[in-house]
């Protein structure tokens, strides 16, 4: 297992009475591209900020490289931020952008002037180096936004939603961007969004937030085939959440005409009627209505027929048990 | 984040004291017992609040400057308001000289104003008073009515206009019905700000005054006389007045970062 | 989407007044400057003569160099006092934000009448501050200059303007995204760094306008010349004042007085101009 880089421990916040973050604790290692993935209210922008050190956690600690580093200002520590708009500055260049927090740290000139352009040209932005954030579009921004963060060559790099302002083609493209930077620059990357696809897609590992706790933190598939909880389970991927307490994935659902196929020993079967049959491109979701008000839904390849009744069968490897 | 005392606070303490200390002495000195300044205060007295109560003149000059300032709220709305939808909605030639004319009156001195209005005034054979002081006072303050207004219509979602339109409403019943309530805190807002500057305008009023006056100019004519501890006291009371007015203002405008 | 008729009843009262009574009072202004005043009486004849007087008289440039320095010292002073303020209310305040703004604007809504006696009897001869001082044995008479100097007009001009410079310069800091602000400090600049590189780039606008009313402002004023300014501290308007009073000279006074309209419009275009570059360069 690769070494710690930040941990954080038993961090909560309030904010006018409402408590944020309860009690989370998660190690990020070095290296990882770890994804906070959480609805809107979940408190994974505030846990960012408390590690960029935009705000102080009410309890709890926050260690890097073995150092408690929640007394310091934001400005000290090792940490740099690519915002949801990007914060580029206005009234200064793009070159005069990504050399700010070198300037900062009065790096030579001469450095400077060989880090920044090296970062244009990874970005492949070397021709935009005069022009002004104004002029850019929302892709060349945030990349300027990248490449300004980067250039620090920080420790840990945080990025707060930068994707969600832009177009749906672009933000794939962007996302196999992202993971291509994380590999080559070996820069721990911490990554907040609301989309568990792009948290799928993107990171070694997710830690899924609710309401201000920690639901469960694993890699991709862990969490798809090993949700802990109903909510996890609903929230990557779709779910079929039983009535007794277990979860099964619609593609492991089995659907077949009554009676015609012998229900193995440990299997789950139900009967019910064909509600809808929604065309999803390569596959259909089928929603069966079985008795009791249990509606599943099943994944199939598209382009079948079904009776109006059918049976659906689920083996037992694939009842996955919640808590 | 956390919160060090640094020179920016030493910095703003300093100006604090500076804005207040006039104010703060004016307060104390009111209660004189003396009738000098010197320092430090002798006495404890109300005598001169006493002395302002029955002075009469100093009275009727209230009257007349809380009646120039209600009309120069008056024409100050009537003219601004329309002044302000015209800019936000309508479109002529010579909207840009319109516009930087009817906000000069803010950063000309009140000399100019005055002055100018005082060469109309004497061209027209028109007789000083406090109408005309009150002309003054509206022609000036428009571009305060202009400006609180515009402000309202800026953040005003004309989808909301639209949508009135769309449910079958004429232009008056929507202006009555969905623009003018949207703009009922930006005008009382303006109105009070006016009124208050009304009150205290002395630059144009100076050349527009007929033979009575409004109350800074009855003060001004008797500081030029020689200082009396009474000027003190009616000071205070004006003070006092605009404290409850602006926090008044400020509930109304919502908090500083609207401003 | 607004009607013809909408438009004009909108547009047309609000411009028959700006003509009646900002317009026309211009114009007559321009008329007057060139006419004469020939034994107590303004006569019709058209002449240049009064503009000349400006140029030429060496009082008169004297009395305006000092105005203009006066108004000069008097928006360094503002700046120097009111843009810190702005910049601390703004963005170090915290939960005391619109208390401290309200404080500040409160003596704005104080009669400037008021506050310019207030300074009359702290700076007397028998005045707080010079009874102060003896009594504390710095002084062993009273300072004269403290009062009827030009200096106790900047001083009381300074206090006028001082909220004057701040609103506009508060108003643009307020408008500065946060996030801004968090990055240049997430890339390792410290707050004096944050302010001079980001903050007060982006607040020049206002800044800049607020100097401008300041200067204007205290070029314009007449007041506390005469109040407090002594014969030395007399400034540009109080010449004009005494040309529609007693020197009777309401042809001159109304050539000053355009001359003085003329200066603050186009230093308001200018100064409107470099704004409106600073803004397009800069904010989004």
């Amino acid at each position: 297992m690769s070494d710690a880089l930040l941990t954080v421990a038993r961090v909560s916040k309030s904010f006018a009475g409402t408590k944020v973050l309860q009690d989370v604790s998660l190690t990020i290692a070095n290296g990882e591209f770890l994804t906070i993935l959480g609805e809107s209210g979940s408190g994974k922008t505030t846990l960012l900020r408390i590690i960029a050190g935009f705000e102080r956690a009410d309890n709890g600690t926050l260690t890097m490289n073995g150092n408690d580093i929640d007394r310091l200002p934001a400005n000290r520590r090792n940490v740099n931020t690519v915002f949801q708009h990007y914060a580029l500055f206005p009234h200064l260049t793009v070159f005069e952008n990504i050399a700010y927090g070198l300037r900062a740290k009065k790096v030579p000139a001469s450095e400077i002037k060989t880090r920044v352009e090296s970062a244009l040209a990874q970005m492949r932005m070397s021709e935009m180096a005069a022009r002004r954030p104004a002029q850019l579009s929302g892709g060349q921004q945030q990349r300027i936004a990248l490449a300004r963060a980067l250039v620090n060559r920080p420790a840990l790099l945080l990025l707060d939603e930068p994707l969600s302002a832009l177009d749906a083609t672009l933000r794939v493209h962007m996302q196999g961007e992202l993971k291509a930077l994380q590999r080559e620059t070996g820069i721990t990357f911490v990554f907040v969004t609301h989309d568990q696809e792009e948290a799928i897609t993107l990171s070694d590992r997710i830690a899924v937030l609710r309401n201000g706790h920690l639901e469960q933190i694993d890699t991709p598939r862990e969490l798809y085939n090993r949700p802990r909880t109903a909510y996890v389970a609903a929230f990557i991927g779709k779910a079929n959440l039983l009535p007794n307490g277990m979860a099964v994935r619609p593609e492991n659902v089995q659907v077949v005409a009554p009676a015609s196929v012998p229900v193995a020993s440990g299997s789950q079967s139900w009967t019910g009627t064909v509600k809808r049959i929604v065309f999803a491109g390569a596959s259909d979701l089928i929603e069966v209505d079985c008795s009791d008000g249990i509606i599943l839904n099943a994944r199939v390849p598209s382009g079948g027929s079904y009776p109006p009744t059918v049976q659906l069968l689920v083996a037992s490897e694939h009842l996955i048990p919640l808590s | 984040m956390r919160p060090r005392v640094t020179w920016v606070h030493a910095h703003a303490a300093l100006v604090f004291a500076f804005l207040y200390l006039p104010i703060l002495v004016l307060i104390v000195y009111s209660f004189n017992g003396e009738s000098v300044a010197g320092f430090p205060p002798h006495g404890w007295t109300l005598r001169w609040y006493n002395e302002l109560f029955a002075d009469d003149p100093l009275w009727s000059s209230v009257g007349n400057s809380l009646l120039v300032a209600a009309f120069a709220v008056a024409l100050a709305l009537l003219f601004g308001i329309p002044a302000a939808l015209a800019l936000d909605r309508a479109d002529f030639p010579g909207k840009q000289v319109f516009r930087r004319l009817v906000l000069l009156p803010l950063i000309l001195p009140g000399i100019i104003t005055g002055l100018s209005l005082l060469t109309l005034f004497a061209s027209a054979g028109a007789q000083l008073s406090l109408l005309t002081v009150a002309i003054g006072h509206g022609t000036a303050l428009i571009s305060v009515a202009v400006a609180e207004v515009s402000a309202g219509l800026q953040k005003f979602d004309r989808a909301l206009e639209e949508a009135s339109r769309d449910l079958g409403a004429s232009e008056w019943y929507t202006f009555r019905r969905v623009t003018l309530p949207s703009l009922k805190l930006p005008i009382i807002a303006a109105a009070l700000l006016i009124f208050t500057l009304s009150l205290d305008e002395i630059a144009v009023s100076f050349f527009l005054v007929g033979r009575e006056n409004t109350l800074p100019l009855e003060i001004w004519s008797r500081l030029r006389r020689g200082i009396t501890p009474e000027i003190n006291a009616v000071s205070t009371l004006i003070f006092a007045f605009s404290v409850v007015t602006i926090v008044v203002w400020f509930k109304l405008r919502g908090s500083a970062t609207d401003a | 989407m607004y009607s013809r008729s909408y438009q004009r009843l909108v547009s047309i009262p609000p411009l028959l007044w700006v003509t009646a009574f900002l317009l026309l009072p211009y114009a007559s202004l321009f008329l007057i400057s060139f006419w004469q005043v020939h034994s107590q009486q303004i006569v019709h004849q058209w002449t240049l003569h009064n503009y000349g007087q400006l140029v030429g008289n060496p009082v008169y440039l004297e009395v305006l160099g000092r105005s203009a320095r006066i108004a000069a010292s008097v928006t360094i002073l503002a700046l120097l006092l009111g843009v810190p303020l702005a910049y601390f209310v703004s963005m170090r305040a915290g939960r005391f934000k619109n208390l401290l703004y309200q404080l500040v604007i409160i003596p704005l809504w104080v009669s400037y009448l008021v506050r310019a006696y207030a300074w009359k009897t702290i700076l007397g001869g028998n005045g707080v501050l010079n009874t102060l001082l003896i009594h504390v044995g710095i002084l062993h008479q009273p300072a004269a200059f403290l009062l009827y100097s030009p200096f106790a007009v900047i001083l009381t001009l300074t206090h006028i303007y001082t909220p004057f410079v701040f609103l506009p310069a508060y108003a643009s800091m307020a408008h500065i995204p946060k996030a801004l602000i968090e990055a240049s400090g997430d890339l390792g600049a410290s707050p004096f760094r944050s302010f001079w590189k980001v903050i007060f780039p982006l607040s020049l606008p206002g800044i800049i306008a607020g100097a401008t009313f300041a200067f204007v402002l205290s070029l314009g004023d007449f007041i506390a010349p005469l109040l407090i300014g002594g014969p030395n501290g007399i400034m540009i308007s109080n010449i004009v004042v005494s040309l529609f009073g007693a020197a009777y000279d309401w042809p001159l006074g109304s050539a000053i007085s355009l001359c003085i309209l003329i200066l603050v419009v186009v230093l308001i275009s200018t100064t409107e101009s470099v704004e409106r570059r600073l803004r397009l360069g800069g904010a989004r």
